[in-house]
């Protein structure tokens, strides 16, 4: 088990299957869920998904890296990164259905 | 943003839809990810981001109230990795 990798695709099939819409259709429905949400976490909210998990932005600031292999030092300019934390039933689900994998 | 303002966005840019269909569709995705998590497999949705299972290997942990040494199993959690496309739109520079 595992191994697979699902896309789009198989998101627009499942909708496809469980309600009944055309494919076409079922395919703009995920395309459009996935940009509200990237929209609303571009404009800095948080995306709040009940049973699934939360999608926050964080600020992080400047701060001096180093090329791991020169040893060179550079700037990292202050940014915007996504974070994700699953839900209770996510990580509960996760967890049963790989045990033993 | 919460699930229900998603929902309704949907509904609204859907109006030959009902709205418990929106629902069931919003749900079905959200379903359908965890599922697929749930057996071990990736979700991979280019330009936003890719959902996978990590693998934490057994180890001691201490209990930080009493200090004793419990023994904790392997397990697998969820993990997100956020796509270029919106990592960039995060930063102005898409």
């Amino acid at each position: 088990m595992g191994e697979k990798t699902l896309t789009r695709m198989d998101l627009s099939e499942a909708v496809f299957r469980e309600v009944g819409l055309s494919r076409n259709e079922s395919a703009q429905l995920v395309e459009s869920v996935l940009l509200h949400m990237s929209d609303a976490l571009v404009r800095g909210e948080t995306v709040k998904i009940s049973s699934f998990g939360t999608f926050s932005v964080r600020e992080k600031a400047a701060r001096i890296g180093r090329n791991p292999k020169t040893g060179e030092e550079v700037p990292i300019h202050p940014r915007r990164v996504l974070t994700f934390r699953p839900s209770h039933l996510m990580k509960d689900r996760v967890a049963a259905g790989n045990k033993g994998a | 943003m919460i699930r229900s303002e998603l929902v309704q966005k949907i509904a609204d840019e859907n109006p030959h839809l009902y709205h418990r269909d929106v629902e069931r569709i919003v749900s079905t995705i959200f379903e359908e990810i965890i599922n697929a998590m749930a057996r071990g497999d990736r979700v991979e949705l280019r330009g936003f981001g890719a959902f996978s299972v990590k693998q934490r290997d057994a180890r001691v942990g201490r209990n930080p109230r009493t200090g004793e040494s419990v023994q904790v199993e392997e397990k697998h959690v969820p993990f997100f990795k956020t796509g270029k496309l919106l990592r960039d739109r995060l930063n102005g520079k898409a």
